[in-house]
């Protein structure tokens, strides 16, 4: 019973004969010549946007050739990354990219989707308003400070209290083993999860307001719960914005550089439990473009920037082929 | 709505004007105001900006602007000539003067020092650290605190048995340059393993961002031993290990000992003065000591630029000087004043 | 006789332990941000004070520096940022939701998508190689250019989302009547969808406005105050950085109420937006 918000569609259009569409006077066309520069104009723009990744990616390319040349594809599996005899890998940045996010990822989005479903649904309207600004302006907080309160405050939680009780119960995990220092890829994770958080609340909160009463009203007629509407009628009607909104986050967390540096511990290994520290591909350019000094470093350093593209350009692939098997699913 | 759109575009209009005008007047023009940009060592901002108001006083048309991004990032700003000099802890290499398409100088401004930090509780005084010792703890190859080779000089502080959590800085800086220096220097194995750079491949370790990630850190940690300049280790009261030198006695890390490091190493000055006073000669030396340069190009073009820039530094390494003790940062000596301002004469000659 | 519609324990007790989930969601989230903002609450509030706002940065040991040059600095990049992203999101958002249908609407969000994770490092540089480089000056415009290559994405897929959920009837509507489609998605679609993009123009504008790395290679900084776009200037994130890492305490200090000030703002900012811009032709329902 979802109904389809897709735009307007040119039904009576396509059933014009073409040359009337194009040639034809207004009235008989359907639209005025308005329509067709402003449509033309947004097309320019959004075209834009497409030219911008292109100049993005060939600076990127341009400033790694050097890299490229010496390493080819060694670059993306090797695990040393030496400056001094200039040898240089970024499998352990890609690493912990990775993984990084996917923690953030998982401590977010239900959270985010959580205190979406309470600002719509249950807080009263008082109590959301302020509540709602509120979880945005953990998106105001610069990254700098995220990380000193991280290292300083976060840190120590982690190392005290979180990692002994997860090492207790899940210590059977190859994710759990060992002992924690505070600073690792937990608490990196921990810290995006933050970071992202009012990303997706915000947007979701939207997403979840725009769905209209009488779905909801017709849900509860029929006598479901209202946690019942919720999960079958008001999610699944916002379900594309809701994706959306995670996908911006885990573009922000895929990214995100000055929090993450300060407790990650700068560590580049490959290592499973979450403990331990780890290094991430923002970070290390963050960290090393100032000083690298010889043009291979910087090229390794710029080649890691485009790898970043690239990691990016496959999780959203993945994310995209899994959203679509979940919407034929559904329909099916 | 209408209200909205009015005001914003009075900002708009306001902005606008706003930036177009000074765009006009700015610029380094607008009434004889010079404006000159520096850019480099995070370590030696605090006395550039010192530097920078107290040289306001003295030539108020001159506006000296310094940033900190690092000392390669001042080389290479300086390269790519966006800054009109730069400002770095570690000298130039070759590879850099290369492509610097143009003789540059290296004029020695400040001195600073690098020292081991640790966080083990209460003990009675400062820990004693040979050579060997801080080689084997960043090699990874001494393990705890009770191990025979720190145990050795330090019978009576009763060191643990705790795991050592070695520190080191994640980004490159010329911090690492100094202590990365000082251990190639004096022990093989680790200038054939690791080497001496800005950034470095540590064998073992956390890293962290900036003396306060590192310092950060080895606070959070027990057991954990990081390296921090002289300076903050002082601002922040932390507690420094005594470092053995080349003449054999321990020497507590102060501004003096640093100076003495300078002082022994007059003689052997090269002549481009990139040179590295780690594991200097002299009874009082402090061996993991550094210098801050600044570095200009020796053809800039004559004109107001040219003038400030060199009339600054010249004023920095003379009356600028009195203004280090107060920040915890070490002189030059008198001789090494007098060579570096005669390579500043050679940009441009003093104004008689 | 039991009525078929009552509803069993079972699924009672689960609407409740979800329900009660979510308000533990927002409690969570509400707990964290007191905690951060506490903390820089607590390190900042007291060394913020009037010369914070009128003076401009002392070198160490001098009392009564301020953060004036970087105030302003922040307000105009960012401002000249949002004049330049705000018109290109909304309108590729707008393109992606109302007309794009083929290959390019396709491949723009991709492509949209995945400069959304541009680390703002990499967008410095960016305007770095393309600008700074080129005219040999750091300068204020680049660092808006960087600014602005950060924000593009997030308004756009806002934008895009929002103007989705505008039900169809209200552009029927718009349409039977006559109006033209370009001014029906101007007028009457924007102004419906308005609320949800003014949240995106936030997000990314509160994001920016806490943006370091991007600035550091760009925009540079400046001791002293200056308002060209084609000269260094100061920001809040920058001066905040730069005093974070310095040893002395009283730079800390300063650094901690520069945080704290920049929070207080951007939420005052965003609210007053919200407030100006609150649409009585809510459309929902």
């Amino acid at each position: 019973m979802v109904t389809d918000v897709q735009t307007v569609p040119r039904a009576s259009h396509a059933q014009r004969p073409k040359s009337l569409r194009r040639w034809g006077p207004p009235a008989l066309r359907g639209w005025t010549t308005g329509d067709a520069i402003f449509r033309k104009a947004c097309a320019a723009i959004g075209a834009s946007i497409v030219g911008l990744l292109g100049l993005l990616i060939y600076e990127l390319v341009r400033g790694s050739r050097e890299s490229l040349e010496k390493f080819g594809f060694r670059f993306m599996v090797d695990r040393v990354w030496d400056p001094v005899v200039e040898r240089f890998g970024a499998s352990t940045f890609v690493y912990g990219t990775v993984v990084t996010s996917i923690i953030a990822l998982l401590l977010a989005v239900p959270l985010g989707i959580g205190i979406a479903i309470f600002l719509v649904e249950i807080a009263p309207r008082k109590l959301g308003a302020p509540i709602g600004f509120l979880v945005e302006l953990l998106a105001a907080i610069p990254s700098i400070v995220y990380g000193l309160w991280g290292l300083f405050v976060l840190a120590p939680i982690v190392r005290d209290d979180v990692a002994p009780v997860l090492h207790k119960t899940l210590g059977f995990l190859p994710f759990f083993r060992g002992e924690s220092h505070g600073v690792g890829m937990l608490t990196a994770g921990m810290i995006l999860a933050i970071m992202i958080l009012p990303f997706i609340a915000a947007v979701s909160r939207d997403v979840l307001a725009a769905v209209p009463t009488t779905q909801r009203e017709a849900s509860l007629a029929l006598g479901a719960t209202k946690w019942e509407t919720i999960r079958n009628v008001v999610l699944p009607y916002g379900r594309a914005g809701i994706a959306g909104a995670v996908v911006l986050a885990l573009g922000r967390a895929l990214g995100e550089t000055m929090a993450v540096t300060m407790v990650i511990g700068n560590n580049p290994q490959i290592a499973a439990s979450l403990f331990e520290p780890g290094y991430t591909m923002s970070s290390v350019i963050a960290n090393e473009y100032a000083e690298a000094s010889g043009t291979v470093y910087l090229a390794a350093l710029t080649e890691i920037g485009l790898l970043l593209f690239v990691v990016t350009f496959a999780v959203n692939g993945f994310a995209r082929v899994l959203i679509w098997r979940m919407a034929r699913e559904r329909r099916a | 709505m209408s209200l909205v759109r009015f005001a914003v575009v009075v900002a708009g209009a306001a902005l606008l004007a706003v930036s177009c005008k000074s765009s006009s007047s700015a610029a380094g023009g607008g009434g004889g105001n010079v404006s000159i940009n520096g850019a480099g060592s995070t370590f030696i901002y605090p006395v550039m900006s010192k530097w920078s108001s107290e040289y306001q006083k003295v030539s108020p048309t001159t506006q000296i602007n310094y940033q900190s991004i690092g000392s390669g990032g001042g080389i290479r700003q300086l390269i790519a000539h966006t800054v009109q000099f730069g400002a770095t802890d570690g000298p130039m290499t070759d590879e850099q003067l290369k492509e610097a398409k143009g003789p540059v100088f290296h004029v020695p401004l400040v001195m600073g020092a690098v020292v081991p930090t640790y966080n083990l509780p209460s003990l009675a005084h400062a820990i004693k650290f040979t050579p060997d010792a801080l080689a084997g703890i960043y090699l990874g190859t001494i393990k705890t605190w009770n191990d025979p080779k720190l145990t050795a000089d330090n019978a009576d502080l009763n060191l643990p048995a705790t795991p050592i959590v070695v520190v080191h800085r994640s980004d490159g800086s010329g911090t690492t340059y100094v202590w990365t220096d000082y251990l190639s220097k004096v022990s093989p194995e680790w200038k054939s393993k690791v080497g001496n750079a800005t950034s470095v491949n540590w064998p073992t370790g956390l890293g962290g961002r900036g003396n306060e990630g590192v310092s950060g850190t080895v606070r959070q940690t027990p057991g954990a031993i990081g390296y921090v300049e002289l300076t903050y280790a002082m601002q922040n009261k932390m507690p420094a290990g005594e470092v053995k030198n080349r003449a054999g006695s321990f020497v507590t890390p102060t501004i003096d000992a640093v100076t003495s490091a300078a002082a022994g190493a007059i003689a052997t000055l090269p002549d481009d003065l990139r040179y590295s006073i780690t594991d200097s000669p002299g009874d009082k030396a402090w061996p993991i000591s550094g210098t801050t340069w600044a570095v200009v190009y020796k053809d800039m073009p004559a004109g107001p630029e040219r003038t400030a820039v060199v009339s600054f530094l010249r004023w920095a390494l003379h009356d600028g000087q009195k203004f280090c003790a107060a920040l915890d940062y070490a002189q030059l000596p008198p001789e090494l004043v007098a060579k570096a301002e005669a390579k500043l004469d050679q940009v441009e000659p003093p104004k008689k | 006789m039991k009525s078929t519609l009552a509803i069993s324990p079972a699924r009672k007790a689960k609407n409740r332990v979800m329900l009660g989930l979510c308000v533990l969601a927002a409690a969570i989230a509400v707990v964290v941000l007191v905690c951060i903002f506490g903390y820089v609450l607590l390190e900042g509030a007291r060394f913020v004070s009037l010369s914070f706002f009128t003076r401009l940065p002392a070198p160490v040991g001098e009392a009564g520096g301020g953060f004036l040059n970087s105030l302003v600095g922040s307000a105009i990049m960012v401002g000249v940022a949002s004049a330049m992203s705000v018109p290109v999101g909304v309108l590729a958002g707008i393109y992606l939701a109302e007309f794009g249908r083929g290959w390019l609407a396709r491949t723009v969000r991709f492509v949209n998508d995945t400069l959304n994770a541009t680390p703002s490092i990499v967008a410095g540089l960016f305007a770095y190689t393309l600008i700074v480089l080129e005219t040999k000056r750091f300068s204020a415009f680049a660092g808006s250019v960087a600014l602005a290559v950060l924000m593009v994405p997030t308004i756009t897929r806002t934008t895009e989302e929002m103007f989705r959920l505008v039900p169809r009837t209200l552009r029927e509507a718009a349409l039977a009547l006559g109006v033209p489609e370009w001014r029906m998605t101007l007028q009457i679609t924007l102004r419906a969808a308005a609320p949800g993009v003014i949240t995106g123009i936030m997000l990314a504008v509160a994001r920016v406005s806490g943006e370091t790395a991007a600035l550091l290679f760009t925009a540079f900084n400046n001791r002293f105050l200056s308002t060209a776009l084609d000269q260094p200037m100061s920001s809040v994130p920058v001066q905040v950085y730069t005093y974070a890492v310095a040893p002395y305490d009283d730079w800390h200090h300063q650094a901690w109420a520069g945080a704290l000030v920049l929070v207080t703002l951007v939420a005052l900012f965003s609210a007053a937006v919200r407030l100006a811009t609150r649409s009585k032709h809510q459309v929902t329902g």
